[in-house]
């Protein structure tokens, strides 16, 4: 009996550190959101509305902290001088790497087509390129090492899976595809603590990343009342209702502030 | 089997040497640094470049290689002590000790492939004590003092005291575990309030459990102030327990200080490492304490009461059987 019983757990232990051994194609994620009405519909472009904003910044923002690479030779190597986070990037008042997109409001009337091109997530100079980035739920998303040194890519989200996965060479890829909305997944570098990035993961096409002149672009929408939300990593969220119509160009202005 | 001795005193150091690699490893949160196991970025674990040991990866491959070494070393501390020592229950001691730190290695690799669940991480680091208390009573049972000692103290209250002692720094250390694991060091970010208060004001998890440790350290100074007391005013003619008792008091002082500059510094690695380093020393140093007024009953029944002239050799009882 006890033979039985060791060999019993063995086979857990190596089924356990199998399943756990992690992976270089995908990775599975808890169920994904809510599919799709009977009824629902594509979009209709030809009475689709589009939103464009920009994203401000009232007051001066906390310096960004200065990152010492000392800790990784060839890191220190590629970023001379003076690097800083990425945490605030503002230009004349405006405000980058806020991820924008449509929170509510579509509910399960339409039906997107999954995107097949892949959302690509590089480290490339010891830094995550895009900071700030989105991806569609079930889109492929490719987790790039342009450095030579070593990566661990981790990704703690609350409704996927979290995962963590080491590219020790440069050229290595990674895919990965998330199953369940979320807006943000943080993701980390535990080998240079420095290095951070935020994906959002949504599922319907109309969501933006606001660029170094604060601007952002929602295409094709159809009409309806839109909660529209906007995230920055360090200021928070920030939330509007739009109402489109046929072939609406709307454009709102979200206004982040900061005390000083 | 004096060689014997020194070679397992060695294994002991080692051992807070390790828990002081992975305090290190968790003080500056490089726990995944490293994600696969046993292997190290793909490599055999000690085939890995050194040049490549860089950011995070530093302290924990580090904290693999050195527990690896521990882990050879104590295979041939148990080896040892069952060919030299004629005592069962230590050469169960040695294997105790090896069947630890064999578990602890698959703990760590199972933490880091589950990706540092609490309760892994707090049994990894629970276990790490409890390895380093059965190396250390080795070390002490194995000591020409322990088995020349003469006429080694019989005092029930004291060894209820140190017992309880012992097991009440173990239970703290073990919510301290829990803390670090939980990410609750800063749950309560001044000290020695707890938000201005003497109670929090506002309650959470974290909040409770930090605060648990404060109370904690409060419970176990009185504790070792209770067992050092009673030395101090029953035994202070012993030298094997006088000494102990001091250390523990420098040992309890230091980790008092320790505890509240790792909240005044905002949780820096070094001083949070310390404070795991020393919080081990003070473990240690009560089990030592311990030990030794439980020397008459791990002896044998034969020698309890035994009084008179230095208990040389063994006991019938400790004999190879």
């Amino acid at each position: 009996m006890s033979r039985k019983y060791t060999a019993l757990a063995c086979a857990a232990l190596l089924a356990t550190m199998t399943a756990c051994g992690g992976s270089d194609s995908s990775t599975s994620a808890r169920p994904a959101s809510p599919a799709a009405a009977p009824d629902a519909k594509k979009v209709d472009a030809s009475t689709a509305a589009t939103i464009t904003g920009k994203v401000l910044l009232e007051g001066t923002p906390p310096p960004n902290p200065v990152i010492t690479m000392l800790a990784d030779p060839v890191c220190a190597s590629l970023n001379k001088g003076n690097v800083t986070s990425e945490a605030f990037v503002v230009d004349n008042g405006r405000l980058a790497n806020v991820f924008v997109y449509i929170k509510d409001g579509l509910g399960n009337k339409y039906v997107f087509d999954t995107p097949t091109e892949p959302v690509t997530l590089n480290q490339k100079g010891c830094h995550y390129v895009p900071h700030v980035a989105g991806v569609r739920v079930a889109q492929p998303f490719d987790i790039t090492n342009s450095d030579d040194t070593l990566h661990n890519v981790h990704a703690m989200p609350d409704r996927n899976l979290e995962f963590n996965m080491g590219q020790p060479v440069p050229g290595l890829k990674n895919t990965v595809t998330f199953t369940a909305p979320e807006v943000m997944i943080p993701f980390k570098c535990d080998v240079h603590k420095w290095m951070n990035a935020y994906i959002g993961v949504v599922d319907h096409p109309y969501f933006a990343v606001s660029g170094r002149d604060g601007t952002f672009e929602l295409k094709t929408i159809p009409p309806g009342t839109y909660t529209i939300e906007a995230w920055h990593e360090k200021l928070g969220r920030q939330t509007q209702t739009v109402t489109l119509g046929a072939k609406d160009a709307k454009e709102i202005t979200f206004t982040f502030k900061v005390q000083g | 089997m004096i060689w014997h001795h020194r070679y397992v005193k060695l294994v002991t150091v080692c051992t807070v040497l390790l828990i002081a690699a992975g305090g290190m490893v968790t003080s500056t949160a490089s726990g995944l640094s490293v994600p696969d196991w046993p292997t190290t970025y793909g490599w055999n674990m000690f085939m890995f470049p050194l040049s490549k040991m860089v950011g995070g990866i530093r302290y924990e491959h580090s904290h693999r290689l050195i527990a690896s070494s521990v882990g050879f070393m104590t295979i041939l501390m148990a080896a040892w002590t069952w060919w030299v020592d004629p005592r069962r229950w230590v050469r169960r001691l040695g294997f105790a000790a090896l069947g630890a730190v064999i578990l602890q290695g698959v703990l760590g690799g199972i933490t880091v492939l589950f990706l540092l669940p609490a309760p892994i991480s707090i049994g990894h680091a629970g276990l790490a004590q409890l390895f380093f208390c059965l190396t250390l009573t080795l070390a002490l049972v194995t000591s020409p003092g322990w088995k020349t000692a003469a006429a080694p103290v019989d005092d029930p209250m004291l060894r209820r005291v140190a017992t309880a002692t012992t097991l009440i720094i173990y239970i703290q250390i073990l919510v301290g575990a829990t803390m670090r694991h939980t990410q609750a060091g800063l749950a309560i970010p001044d000290f020695p309030y707890a938000f201005g208060h003497l109670l929090p004001p506002v309650w959470s998890a974290k909040i409770a459990i930090h605060f648990a440790h404060r109370v904690g350290a409060l419970i176990v100074t009185l504790a070792i102030l209770a067992t050092t007391s009673h030395v101090f005013s029953h035994h202070r003619g012993r030298g094997e327990l006088m000494r102990p008792a001091l250390l523990l008091l420098l040992f309890l002082s230091t980790q008092v200080t320790l505890g509240a500059f790792v909240v005044w510094s905002h949780m820096d690695p070094v001083i949070n490492t310390v404070h795991v380093v020393n919080g081990a020393l003070v473990l240690g140093t009560s089990l030592v304490l311990t030990l030794r007024s439980c020397q008459v009953s791990m002896l044998g029944s034969r020698v309890r009461g035994f009084t008179g002239s230095p208990v040389h050799g063994l006991t019938g009882a400790e004999a190879r059987p």
